[in-house]
């Protein structure tokens, strides 16, 4: 059902970047001390980031400490938003053009679902503890 | 490249093009149309006419074809101004080729829809440029908002400047206005015995949904076609499709059969949306649901590649994936016929 041949130039574009951001954290992940011991694994980090790509929110659920700062890139050619699913909305980016990018302090432990106020298919979830 | 711009309109196909339509007169309507083409039925039989030049004005006149009862409108859709990647960095220029030949056709149209996506980010220096082009064609025009023309602000600043009121001249002919919220941006209107109904499907979203229309509007939808006759013909146009075209990729409304619940007893209807950016057709008994191109990019087909992005087609390509439609009540039963021509020449 899909063609490859159309896969392939739609993701063309995005490739290098891609492969640049792998490149940069890999030299980041060999620059750090060594091996996290077991229980790194369940840390919550203070800061988090979201990628936005292909009309998805990567990861969909991020989880963070109290007081985290999260940040969320647009890599589409399509705008999206980061929308708070809350009423009152907790948070709301406006319009994010491509590679624009939004962030939000996480100050009260909770779960904050989100979605992208353009195509509401779209949406994510950050945990806060 | 003639034959291949035949292929590419997927409304002519859709229109059930006659496979003994001889290839002489077929290649004479390619040649007047340049890849634009204007289907009708006349007593079944399917007629190609240009969408603009002398030749098809002659033609119309000589076969009868359009009379005094004619009513003719075109639909543009997703102009999205202000987008400026690949495949189309200049979403203004596509769209004003497609006034131009809005302008420029033999059979000059009554008014024209607009089914939303005028801006690429809601901001007003969007709204700006695409409403003096459009103003170009010298055509009445009314609006729906699409998602990206309600971003942040929920279509404020664009029923601000396109609601129903300010857009159109003759405010006598709209019937009816969201009693309680003008902004809330439904309408409906008559031309020609025609029923004419915009609705509203890209605001209140929900988190995991599609498009959205609402009790509120589906309320006034069912007082609106209350006390019509069912054999009055219905035109209906919103932004995203109102049947489940694709819901992996959102292509749809939540609602949406809600609102066709009310439609289906009606002997004639026809909705137009654009949103998904290429032609594709559901027919249920009575109701021709009808997707639009876009003049700015394509769209893939559903499901085919990562996501509904931009499709990155060549710049040689381009002009084939992009369009506007011409829509004429001819016939006695009220159906109307449908032509979508695309932007190659």
């Amino acid at each position: 059902m899909q063609s490859p041949h159309l896969r392939t130039r739609a993701v063309q574009p995005r490739v290098w970047p891609g492969r640049l951001v792998i490149t940069v954290s890999s030299l980041l992940t060999l620059a750090l001390p060594l091996p996290l011991p077991a229980s790194a694994g369940e840390a919550t980090p203070n800061t988090g980031a979201v990628h936005i790509e292909n009309f998805t929110f990567a990861p969909a659920t991020l989880t963070v400490k109290a007081g985290a700062r999260v940040t969320w890139i647009n890599r589409d050619d399509e705008p999206h938003t980061v929308t708070s699913a809350s009423t009152p909305r907790a948070f709301a980016s406006g319009a994010l053009d491509t590679d624009a990018a939004f962030a939000f302090t996480f100050d009260k432990p909770g779960t904050y679902p989100y979605f992208c106020a353009v195509h509401p298919h779209m949406t994510g979830v950050i945990v806060v503890k | 490249m003639k034959r291949r711009a035949q292929r590419d309109d997927g409304a002519a196909r859709s229109e059930g093009v006659s496979p003994s339509m001889s290839r002489r007169r077929a290649m004479t309507c390619l040649a007047w149309a340049g890849g634009g083409i204007l289907w009708t039925l006349e007593g079944g039989v399917p007629r190609g006419m240009s969408l603009g030049g002398v030749a098809a004005s002659a033609a119309q006149t000589a076969s009868g074809a359009v009379s005094g009862n004619t009513l003719s409108f075109v639909q543009i859709s997703d102009s999205h101004i202000g987008f400026n990647k690949a495949p189309n960095p200049d979403p203004a220029a596509t769209l004003q080729s497609a006034i131009e030949r809005i302008r420029g056709a033999a059979q000059r149209p009554a008014f024209m829809l607009h089914t939303g996506d005028v801006s690429h980010l809601s901001r007003p220096e969007e709204f700006d440029i695409a409403q003096q082009i459009v103003n170009g064609a010298g055509l009445e025009t009314y609006y729906v908002p699409g998602e990206h023309d309600v971003i942040g602000d929920d279509g404020r600043a664009f029923f601000a400047r396109f609601s129903s009121v300010s857009s159109v001249s003759s405010v006598s002919r709209i019937s009816r206005i969201a009693p309680d919220d003008r902004s809330t941006g439904w309408y409906s209107f008559d031309q020609q015995g025609v029923h004419f109904i915009a609705l509203v499907n890209v605001l209140n979203l929900k988190p995991g949904g599609m498009g959205y229309l609402g009790d509120t509007q589906l309320a006034w939808l069912a007082a609106d076609l209350k006390g019509r006759t069912h054999s009055t013909p219905l035109v209906v146009f919103a932004h995203m499709p109102l049947w489940s075209v694709y819901p992996a990729w959102g292509w749809g409304t939540d609602d949406g059969d809600r609102a066709l619940a009310l439609l289906r007893p009606f002997g004639s209807v026809t909705v137009l949306n654009g949103h998904i950016h290429q032609t594709l057709q559901k027919v249920e008994g009575n109701v021709r649901l009808q997707t639009a191109m876009s003049t700015a990019f394509p769209q893939p087909a559903p499901g085919d590649g990562p996501g509904p992005g931009p499709l990155k087609v060549e710049a040689s390509q381009l002009g084939r994936t992009l369009g506007i439609r011409r829509v004429d009540f001819t016939s006695l039963d009220g159906a109307p016929s449908l032509g979508d021509a695309t932007l190659a020449s």
